[in-house]
């Protein structure tokens, strides 16, 4: 049995406007080669630039996740020749990032028990991102595409501090919540926003010393990165089993095969060449700079777990759901805005919105809806304006329409007026209608009290809640006995 | 009429009193360049469609009253300053079709004073030499004597100006690239604080060092055109933030009082003997207009040349990368892969000096040797600057020999590369220290070649350089060239 050893290095780019030398926009997407400009294509005799808010957003990553924010901080220039990097160095820092000595929490199980675990962080730099080669393959060509070429990234790179594939997914999970409520990533691994190099070893339990390890690359989905680390203990189990070695190698995962291969061996490894760029002054921060800074920072999912439970009285099962995604924390922050009935907003989130969520109706990316509008749903239910039945289809009918909840309750007759007047009118109506069933009633018969309730409900409908029905028309009989 | 060895401010004073057109005036130096180009070399490209037109527009300024001290003055510009829809080539087979879809900030500048542009200068290749003649396209001859070099890199600025083919001209200076070919030449070049002028558009040789500056027929020319060029630039971020100031301010202040410093070393063994009696009788000068002429030291400048080519070479090695031939320039016939086509492309493109200086930078850079040379040499720079630091609490001004030599024979030096860097002991110092210096003529050799001597000063004090130089230019007789 091997103990895995893995550290991660996470690239997550950051949701700056334009791109971090350069004026050009940092959007994705958009034609090819339409996002770029003489700077980040590296003609001859342009300059770098940096981007004050890149920096500012890579300090707001460090402050999430719990790292010392270095005062004095240098970028280097990163040589390598490849397409895709047209100035063959990519503007990168190495002996001073901005960050270093974070921690992450994660929530781990351990003989069937969660405990939590503590990730160290071993730095966070900010560095530009390359472009994208597209191979043709039938016309026997590849092409450049410089759009990503400049746009911000954060490496954030881990101590050897996770022991298995879910540790590791665990980790990626909560670094993207973190980015992600300080608002520097989005955190969309499908668009590449968010990219993992996995490096692994396995050790035996007696052993002292780590193994030797091997790099798995730009591994760019939750899913991708458990299979790799997966496939990689087997892969190195069985190479020492069979009394091999393991060599240090950089390897490459296939999605399609499930299995990594090697890229290239240590020996063949890049000498990058590194020294301080010329084109950008060292960046210094005060304390005041970095407090400014600091200050900016959104509320972290922590610090929402705390209120929700702590202020609003939520459950902490609750809690941990709104917090799980920014963007239903966010909604159930806006909602509460509107309505605040916290317990209620967060029961109807998480039983009705989420389920229909769930079952892929709707995105909370996307939803057709306000967090107002759904706030006011929550409220007229609760206010008996419409009956919780006719909420749930009122909710229905937002996720289908979009319309607001007070036009969806009109235009299909959910809105009840509680006029007891005019539910006396009918119920007497009703009894006079009913005259021998009524007789039933009296004579003991109590199961007749279903139909006439039926009745009145009939005529009822959109006016007053079945409640309300029930004792005038109980008081009614009574009143006859 | 004839314009040869006409200031800017004579120009000036022609154009706006109306003796001569901005278009007479462009036509007359274009038609001194078709005399005399031709053996000179000094321009790769001569604009002289551009030049019409640009004189047009200057003419129009002028006769409204609103010109501005370079309007409708005609101005040649180095060959590794990017102009928006001109060749901009370096001297490199590399770049010898390359058009930037740009202009340099330098060159947007001297545009919205309307200046006319003559023409892109030639120069050593992506600036590495002081003779040009690694120019790709056009080695360019001293005016003094064709079989002579100009000294390099701004060699075409140098000679062109020297020659009467522009009254002024825009180079760069890296290790002593404006003020050593303006010494050969017998020009004065002023090579400003680093920072103050934007590099936006200078294709890099070493963005640490790198300065755009001007060669001109004497130093208040080179201010009125540092005038134009400087100030803070928001697309070069290491340009500095100090407000534009008047350069000219100070000419005419006597230099009475003022205390001049004579670092030994730069006078030692190794220094011509015909240079050293030349700068130390300018000195002599000085005194006797009331300066104070003090002696020091600066043990480390038997090291500087070592450290400049590492700092040099090490950060052109990492600039030259992105000449692959995939984008724009020079791309070979052959090769089947990338690799083979970029290395093709390259082995093709660069010439023997740049190969050199890339296997050298690159050399200092690599894993393991990195201490010992590039680290060193950044250590180096430290102490230079801190013997600067020292040696300016005890004076104004430095004066120093611009050259060991003047201007030496075209296939002297050439097979000795070791020997050719030791000739820049002279200048590279100031540019590890950041520092502003301007060169100017202080004698002339028995064979009548210019020597140069450098006078240098503290960071952003271009204005008193440009004064102590002035001062001894207002008492001394320019020679101009036998070619003119």
């Amino acid at each position: 049995m091997y103990i895995p050893v893995i550290g991660l290095e996470i690239h997550a780019e950051l949701l700056t406007k334009s791109k971090v030398f350069c004026n050009c926009s940092a959007e994705f997407g958009g034609d090819q080669n339409s996002r770029c400009c003489p700077v980040c294509t590296g003609m001859p005799g342009t300059l770098p630039v940096i981007n004050q808010t890149a920096v500012e957003y890579a300090v707001k990553a460090g402050f999430a996740l719990n790292c010392e924010i270095n005062k004095f901080s240098v970028f280097d220039r990163k040589n390598y020749f490849y397409p895709d990097l047209p100035k063959a160095y990519q503007i990168s820092q190495l002996n001073y990032p901005l960050c270093i000595n974070g921690s992450v929490p994660i929530e781990v199980e351990v003989d069937g028990e969660k405990i939590q675990k503590n990730i160290r962080i071993n730095r966070i730099h900010l560095e530009e991102d390359a472009g994208k080669l597209i191979h043709d393959d039938y016309n026997g060509v590849s092409l450049a595409d410089y759009n990503r070429c400049g746009i911000p990234l954060i490496e954030i790179v881990t101590e050897p501090d996770i022991r298995s594939a879910e540790e590791a997914r665990a980790f990626v999970e909560k670094v993207s919540l973190l980015l992600q409520y300080a608002g520097v990533c989005d955190c969309k691994m499908e668009q590449g926003s968010l990219r993992c190099d996995v490096n692994i070893s396995i050790m035996k339990p007696t052993d002292t010393e780590f193994g030797t390890r091997a790099e798995i690359k730009n591994l760019n989905s939750l899913k991708s990165i458990v299979r790799a680390i997966e496939y990689e203990i087997k892969r190195q189990s069985k190479i020492l089993d069979g009394g091999g070695k393991v060599v240090q190698e950089t390897r490459r995962f296939n999605d399609n095969h499930g299995d990594t291969k090697s890229m290239r061996s240590k020996e063949d490894a890049h000498d990058y060449r590194y020294f301080p760029e010329p084109d950008i002054l060292q960046v210094n921060f005060t304390d005041e700079d970095l407090a400014a800074i600091r200050a900016k920072l959104p509320e972290l999912p922590e610090k929402r777990f705390e209120r929700y439970t702590k202020e609003y009285g939520l459950s902490e099962t609750d809690a941990k759901i709104l917090v799980s995604q920014k963007t239903i924390s966010d909604f159930f922050n806006g909602a509460l805005e509107v309505y605040n009935n916290p317990k209620s907003i967060s029961s109807f989130i998480i039983v009705e919105l989420l389920r229909r969520v769930n079952l892929g109706e709707v995105s909370m990316d996307n939803l057709p809806f306000s967090s107002k509008d759904f706030a006011i749903l929550v409220q007229m239910a609760d206010e008996e304006k419409v009956s919780k039945n006719d909420a749930k289809t009122i909710l229905r009918f937002m996720v289908e329409s979009g319309k607001n909840p007070e036009e969806i309750a009109k235009e299909n007759g959910f809105l009840i007026s509680n006029d007891t007047g005019k539910v006396e009118e009918v119920v007497e109506g009703v009894l006079s209608a009913n005259k021998a069933i009524v007789e039933q009633w009296l004579s003991g018969e109590q199961k007749v009290f279903g139909f006439l309730m039926g009745q009145c409900t009939k005529e009822l409908k959109g006016v007053c809640t079945p409640k309300v029905v029930k004792d005038i028309l109980e008081a009614k009989l009574n009143s006859m006995k | 009429m004839d314009v040869s060895q006409l200031k800017i401010r004579q120009l000036r004073e022609m154009l706006d009193k109306k003796e001569i057109s901005a278009a007479e005036l462009a036509d007359e130096y274009i038609k001194r360049i078709k005399e005399y180009d031709k053996k000179l070399e000094s321009y790769i490209t001569v604009t002289e469609e551009i030049a019409k037109e640009q004189a047009k527009a200057a003419q129009e300024r002028i006769n409204s009253g609103s010109s501005s001290a370079l309007t409708g003055i005609p101005i040649a510009i180095k060959d590794n300053i990017c102009t928006e829809g001109v060749k901009t080539t370096c001297a490199s087979k590399m770049l010898e079709n390359f058009v930037p879809p740009y202009n340099a900030t330098v060159i947007e500048k001297l545009y919205s004073e309307n200046i006319v542009m003559l023409g892109k200068t030639s120069m050593d290749e992506f600036a590495m030499g002081g003779s040009t003649q690694t120019s790709a396209f056009a080695k360019t001859k001293n005016p003094y004597d064709l079989n002579r070099v100009p000294g390099g890199s701004s060699g075409g600025s140098a000679a062109c100006v020297s020659a009467g083919l522009a009254p002024a001209a825009l180079g760069s200076d890296t290790g002593g690239s404006i003020r050593q070919p303006a010494a050969f030449c017998g020009v004065t070049g002023l090579k400003p604080t680093y920072g103050r002028v934007s590099r936006y558009g200078l294709v890099a040789f070493a963005s640490s060092l790198d300065q755009i500056g001007p060669i001109a027929r004497d130093a208040h020319d080179c201010a009125l055109v540092l005038n134009a060029i400087s100030g803070c630039d928001s697309r070069d971020g290491t340009s500095s933030r100090l407000a534009a100031e008047n350069f000219a301010a100070k000419i005419g202040m006597p230099v009475k009082g003022m205390k001049i410093a004579v670092p030994k070393e730069f006078y030692a063994d190794g220094i011509d003997a015909v240079v050293r009696d030349s700068v130390l009788s300018a000195a002599q000068k000085y005194k006797e207009m009331g300066a104070e002429i003090v002696e020091c030291s600066m043990p480390s400048l038997k090291y500087a040349v070592a450290a400049y080519y590492l700092i040099s070479s090490a950060e052109a090695s990492s600039n030259l990368s992105r000449y692959d031939g995939i984008k724009y320039g020079h791309r070979s016939s052959k090769g089947d892969s990338y690799s083979e086509l970029v290395c093709n492309s390259r082995s093709e493109g660069f010439g023997e000096e740049v190969k050199r200086r890339i296997l050298l930078g690159n050399y200092a850079l690599s894993s393991g040797y990195y201490d010992a040379y590039y680290g060193k040499a950044m250590a180096l720079k430290q102490k230079i600057r801190a013997e600067y630091e020292e040696i300016f609490k005890l004076c104004d001004v430095i004066l120093t020999p611009t050259a060991p030599s003047v201007a030496y024979g075209i296939n002297e030096n050439v097979t000795d590369p070791v020997k050719m860097y030791q000739a820049d002991i002279c200048t590279v110092t100031v540019n590890i220290a950041s520092l502003p210096a301007i060169s100017t003529t202080c004698g002339y050799d028995s064979k009548g070649m210019p020597i140069g001597m450098s006078i240098i000063g503290k960071h952003f004090d271009e204005a008193t350089i440009i004064q102590v130089a002035d001062a001894f230019e207002k008492n001394f007789e320019i020679i101009p060239p036998r070619i003119v």
